[in-house]
């Protein structure tokens, strides 16, 4: 039988719904704490470095910046989306309509990712009032935001699957994904790093997202673009497995 | 007719190892309103939640409409709709659009107008544009029973739809029930109250610890397992039952002015005869008679305290 159709786009809107309820607290949060960051980081100390790989550090950041609240977006926005259901206990209804985890995934994680280029695609405006910035490959940065949206967004409904209180729904976000985005380049350069710390960073799988977005940018980067599209497909990858075996064998969901 | 729903051999044992269902066999009629009585924990919850794919089944099989629950989970699903025993709802949603929702959620092409009729037989039409945690208790659960109605099933569970609910509500929701039996929707429903099933019923299964002890229609039900009594009213107050009676199996109350005889409808004589010339016999002057049928939950104290 095809697939449900109807059914995703329903829980796309449904979600989509709530993103714009509360639109106001969605937006303000990130674009404040971006200037934030664009006066401490850019202005403070900016002033202090010249270049790095040849842009002004203020514009340097840019990627990075996006890349941190994309990231930290996408996974809280989609772990909350299905443990909220759970919490409430209206996953009931996804449990008893004719829709697959395919359809439930796409919808939940789609939302999610949706909702996450919105605030990347805020951030990039707001940091327009700040820096120049010019970009290389467009459609490599939409690709590779939007990449990084989904797979983030699949780790995020993994949590939120996984979660059984808030606690543990925001503990992996912050124990996890933000010391490796702060970790993985965002406002540095891996080549400004001492040797040592460059081999451990290797092992950085968000090293890699980075440095793809910010070849995007400015057409230079810290490993191969190559290297990055690999690396967020076998992230990819592992998510889509990872959730696939947990539909399959109805982990922490059907009873 | 024809079973829309069969139950073949279904048990369930949930990971704590509790055995909640114990091999259930049950077929339900295209049509029919089936009300489950049981205790607390009796498997009630946890039958409906595998019929509807909450939980999964740990042996046997259920088939909806033909389609089995497993295997064509698509089919059997899109004919089902599930009024949950809690109230679970997106509270910060609109009514309207929790509904609407559901109805996307199984498939349905997106029909406002369909969507505003069926509030409006729950009398939810003033509410359609209120968030759902706005409601009271019970428009909430009317909320549910229109999510459920949504995607137009022609199986629909109500599980336990009238607990916590005022008695004009009760009876408002009987006959949405009675309404949708009409249009051809099989209905069951599980309850504690009596007399709801009593009210509403064709027939009436009794589940007890994971077991169904017995479904039957209602009337016959009710006839064959009934006890009826015969109260007579005495002239004269009587101390003692006459031992030329003691046959009987009968009772004095009310101070010994009224005589209670208990028997079986079952059987073919009643004996009413025979024991009114026999009390006529023994001198016990009668100035009034009544006969008195047993209701339904006499019968479902009594099947459940012998499954004890
Ligand atoms: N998720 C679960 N894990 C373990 N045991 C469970 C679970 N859900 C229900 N049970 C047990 O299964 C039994 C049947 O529960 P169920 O909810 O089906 O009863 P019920 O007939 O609906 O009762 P009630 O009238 O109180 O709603 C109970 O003993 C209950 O403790
Ligand atoms: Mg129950």
């Amino acid at each position: 039988m095809a697939m449900n159709l109807t059914a995703i786009k329903s829980i796309y809107r449904f979600e989509m719904a709530r993103f714009f309820r509360t639109i106001t607290q969605s937006l303000v949060s990130p674009v404040l704490s971006t200037s934030l960051y664009f006066v401490v980081f850019g202005t403070a100390i900016g002033s202090r470095i010249d270049t790095v790989e040849g842009v002004s550090y203020g514009a340097f950041i840019v990627p990075g910046l996006i890349m941190l609240s994309v990231m930290t977006q996408s996974t809280s926005n989609a772990s909350f989306g299905i443990y909220f259901p759970k919490f409430i206990g209206t996953i009931y209804e996804l449990l008893s309509a004719p829709v697959n985890f395919i359809e439930i995934t796409i919808g939940y994680v789609g939302a999610a990712a949706t909702k996450a280029l919105f605030i990347g695609a805020i951030i990039f405006i707001t940091a327009f009032f700040f820096v120049d910035i010019q970009v290389a490959h467009p459609v490599w940065m939409v690709a590779f935001l939007v990449m990084t949206c989904v797979s983030f967004a699949l780790l995020g409904f993994i949590i939120g699957i996984w979660a059984g209180n808030f606690e543990q729904l925001q503990l992996i976000p912050l124990l996890i994904i933000t010391p490796l985005v702060f970790l993985g380049g965002s406002f540095y350069s891996v080549t400004m790093l001492p040797p040592v710390w460059q081999t451990i960073t290797m092992f950085n799988p968000v090293v890699y997202l980075i440095s793809g977005f910010r070849w995007a940018f400015f057409d230079a980067a810290d490993v191969p673009v190559g290297l990055s599209l690999l690396a967020i497909s076998l992230f990819m990858g592992a998510c889509l497995t990872a959730i696939w075996w947990i539909f399959s064998t109805g982990w922490r969901i059907r009873q | 007719m024809a079973a829309i729903v069969s139950v073949k051999n279904l048990r369930k044992t949930y990971d704590t190892g509790f055995e909640a269902l114990k091999s259930v066999n049950l077929d339900i009629e295209e049509g029919e309103i089936l009300a489950l009585l049981g205790p607390n924990g009796a498997g009630k919850t946890t039958l409906i939640s595998t019929i509807c794919g909450i939980t999964v089944p740990t042996s046997g099989t259920v088939s909806v409409g033909g389609f089995d629950t497993v295997l064509e989970y698509r089919q059997a699903r899109s004919l089902i709709g599930l009024v949950p025993q809690e109230i679970n709802l997106e509270p910060f949603e609109t009514v309207q659009n929790t509904v609407a929702f559901s109805r996307g959620l199984f498939g349905k092409p997106r029909d406002d107008a369909k969507v505003a009729a069926i509030l409006k037989s729950l009398s939810l039409d003033d509410k359609a544009k209120s968030k759902v945690k706005e409601l009271s208790g019970g428009m909430k659960r009317r909320v549910l029973i229109a999510k459920a109605l949504a995607h137009e099933p022609r199986v629909l569970f109500l599980d336990e739809p009238t607990a916590g609910v005022d008695v004009e509500l009760r009876r408002d929701m009987w006959n949405v029930v009675a309404d949708l039996k009409a249009t051809g929707v099989t209905i069951i429903l599980t309850t504690h109250y009596i007399e709801e099933a009593e009210a509403i019923a064709d027939r009436v299964g009794v589940i007890s610890k994971g077991q169904i002890l017995l479904v039957q229609d209602k009337a016959e039900l009710m006839s064959q397992m009934g006890k009826k009594q015969l109260r007579v009213d005495l002239a004269e107050r009587a101390t003692t039952i006459p031992s030329s009676l003691s046959d009987y199996d009968l009772a004095l109350e009310k101070d010994g002015t009224v005589l209670v005889y208990t028997y079986d409808t079952r059987h073919e004589r009643t004996g009413i005869r025979r024991l009114l010339n026999e009390m006529n016999d023994a001198g016990l002057v009668m100035t009034d008679l009544q006969t008195q049928q047993s209701s339904l939950e006499d019968i479902f104290v009594g099947l459940v305290k012998d499954d004890a």
